[in-house]
């Protein structure tokens, strides 16, 4: 593990950017590609109507995915990221029907987000506990906390206003869309260009240098940590407002698609490598086939199969190019 | 400069052994049960306990090899999904290709064995971080298990296959004695043989552990695909218990069996754990789900009480390990 690390660290910079450039070039290809293969099948796939909606219903997911990059690119995890999405998806409604003015609701699941995850943060900074766990407990503890306190009530009756998830900006861009793509090219920027973003990527990749470099560990997985909180706060909001009623209940499996935009879109589990532009191309393309799938009358029961051999597929075909480029160093 | 003294006595004053995590956890698991047994009467009797053993049993059976593979530093997130599959497997090869239940139930056993040894021959041939594997396979097996059924699910087993999963076996609860078996099976093996000491090794130092010539990537192997047999195993019980076959048996698994190992003290970060560790993290997860329930606590705060415990006892533990180490 170390090696392979090490050797991602230590590889020249032109050529690593060469190679995530690839890797997002390929991932743009894969969308385009299956959007034209499926829509030679069957032609109503490539209207515009679907595509929309593929992209509105899951913008969402990459959003959330480019917080879960930066987690993953420190070198941490979280599993807590689904269960947090309902709880704040829950906390918006409620507080959306109860009277309160919608911006309150809306800043309520963004505030509430940068809580519990700037509370995570420092537990797995801080005290040294590792993230799989303290994220597990947390998941634990969302998932119950929410349904023991709602009962898994449906909220109904939102006010019109509170649907931010309608708003189409300049009355032809949605604004889940507008958000999705402003969020990647700003996070994608500040992780390129600016030294608080460049100390992700130290941390993740080699801690002992990062801290020799003058890096504080800590403070910067809080500050992750925190940055994940944001988004994920962003990501409940595009959530709960495209919905009429919200379920009070943990979205099943949204940490596992999550988690797989990140790694599709090519960021290393090892820490270190990865950019959100990749992250974002891989959650519209997993959205994408999760739709053609239906296009093309093969079973929606199939959907997690597919889902599981990308995941494979790309995270074996990442690990031997890099694997690859070590080899190819050595001499 | 008086710290270092200071801290010799503190060594001196309170046994080693007592700050074990295991010795920790079996003291509040006593204190657990005396203070839920005082709330309510049907908590302490011979026959709920033994039924909270037939309850945790399917759990318990992948929780052995996932304290293997845990100490190793590694883990394993689709033994929810293998069960699954298995499960699916099982009722789908009898019920729709005709196989004579035993053919069937050895055809789910041999495919969970070969699902865990995708995950091993990956993790250990292209050196895929098990995390990320058991990601993948997690979401594959759940999804195999998902099509091959389309939602539907068989029941109607004959009579004998229900003894496993509902029967009593000289008064105990016949899965009850497949989990004790493996319990003692996984404890001598991990603390008696080479084996057994070659995954402290990995997990303490791979590298080293590579140098000093020890079979490293088979013994990986054979562990992943142990834990995959144990979740087919998981499922046959689990289908004889609850009479049907269903694709979501098994969703979550991943996370009550590794909140159950490192519960019982063995860390993420490898190189340490006991199964007596795993057992007690087992026993202490079980009882209070039972317990707190018996006590008028809804079942989904029991949730929070346990992931709290588990965030909780981690803490203490490696500020104990921090303390030992006189970090």
């Amino acid at each position: 593990m170390t090696a392979v690390t090490l050797a991602g660290a230590e590889a020249d910079p032109r050529r690593r950017l060469k190679v995530l450039a690839s890797q997002e070039a390929l991932l743009a290809i894969a969308v385009i590609v299956l959007a034209i293969a499926v829509g030679l099948y069957n032609p109503r796939f490539l209207a515009a109507r679907n595509l929309s909606d593929v992209l509105l219903g899951n913008a969402y997911i990459a959003v959330a995915a480019v917080g879960m990059s930066m987690v993953i690119i420190s070198g941490n995890i979280d599993i807590s990221v689904g269960a947090l999405i309902g709880v704040l998806a829950t906390i918006s409604g409620t507080l959306a029907v109860n009277g309160a003015p919608i911006v309150v609701a809306w800043l309520a699941a963004v505030v509430a987000g940068i809580l519990v995850m700037a509370l995570q943060g420092a537990i797995i900074a801080y005290l040294r506990i590792p993230a799989i766990v303290v994220t597990l407990g947390m998941l634990s503890i969302l998932k119950g906390g929410l349904i023991s306190v709602t009962g898994g009530k449906w909220i109904t009756d939102l006010p019109d206003s509170f649907h931010l998830a309608d708003i189409e900006l300049f009355g032809v861009l949605p604004f889940p869309v507008f958000l999705m793509i402003l969020v990647t090219i700003l996070a994608a920027l500040w992780m390129r260009y600016s030294a608080s973003g460049r100390a992700i990527y130290a941390v993740g990749g080699n801690a002992e240098a990062a801290r020799l470099c003058g890096i504080s560990r800590p403070r910067t997985v809080v500050m992750v940590f925190v940055l994940h909180g944001f988004f994920a706060g962003a990501a409940a909001l595009l959530y709960a407002t495209q919905l009429r009623v919200i379920q009070s209940t943990v979205p099943p499996n949204l940490e596992l698609t999550i988690i797989t935009a990140a790694v599709v879109g090519g960021v290393s589990i090892l820490g270190g490598v990865g950019t959100v532009i990749g992250a974002t191309l891989a959650a519209v393309l997993i959205a994408e086939i999760a739709s053609a799938l239906v296009f093309i009358d093969v079973s929606p029961y199939w959907i997690r199969a597919v889902q599981g051999v990308l995941i494979l597929v790309t995270v074996i075909a990442d690990i031997l190019r890099r694997r690859r480029m070590a080899g190819a160093r050595a001499p | 400069m008086s710290e270092v003294p200071l801290r010799h006595h503190a060594k001196r004053v309170v046994p080693w052994w007592l700050l074990r995590h295991e010795t920790m956890l079996a003291l509040i698991l006593l204190i657990a049960l005396i203070v839920l047994g005082s709330m309510n009467n049907r908590f302490l009797t011979l026959d709920n306990l033994l039924n909270q053993g037939r309850l945790t049993t399917e759990v318990g059976l992948i929780a052995l090899p996932m304290t293997f593979i845990i100490i190793t530093g590694g883990i394993d997130l689709s033994v929810g999904s293998i069960v699954g599959l298995c499960a699916i497997l099982l009722g789908y090869s009898w019920k729709v290709l005709g196989f004579p239940l035993p053919l069937a139930i050895c055809f789910s056993l041999l495919v969970g064995a070969a699902a865990g040894f995708l995950n091993g021959i990956v993790i250990t041939r292209v050196k895929v971080p098990p995390l990320i594997m058991t990601i993948a396979t997690l979401a594959l097996y759940r999804g195999l298990a998902e099509g091959i059924s389309q939602a539907r699910s068989v029941r109607g087993y004959p009579e004998w296959f229900y003894f496993i999963g509902q029967e009593n076996f000289f008064g105990v609860p016949a899965q009850l004695w497949l989990l004790l078996i493996a319990i003692v099976v996984s404890a001598i093996v991990l603390d008696r043989t080479t084996f057994g000491r070659t995954l402290y090794a990995i997990g303490n130092n791979e590298t080293a552990a590579r140098f000093s010539g020890l079979p490293v990537d088979r013994v990986k192997l054979i562990i992943y695909t142990l834990s995959g047999l144990m979740a087919g195993l998981s499922a046959c019980v689990l289908v004889s218990r609850v009479t049907t076959t269903r694709s979501d048996m098994g969703i979550g698994y991943e996370l009550d069996v590794i909140a159950a190992v490192v519960l019982g003290g063995t860390s993420i970060f490898g190189g340490v754990g006991t199964i007596w560790g795993t057992v007690i993290g087992l026993a202490m997860i079980q009882l209070l789900k039972n317990g707190l329930a018996l006590t008028g606590v809804k079942g989904d705060a029991t949730i929070v009480v346990i992931g709290t415990v588990l965030i909780l006892s981690t803490l203490v533990a490696s500020a104990l390990q921090r303390r030992r180490e006189g970090v």
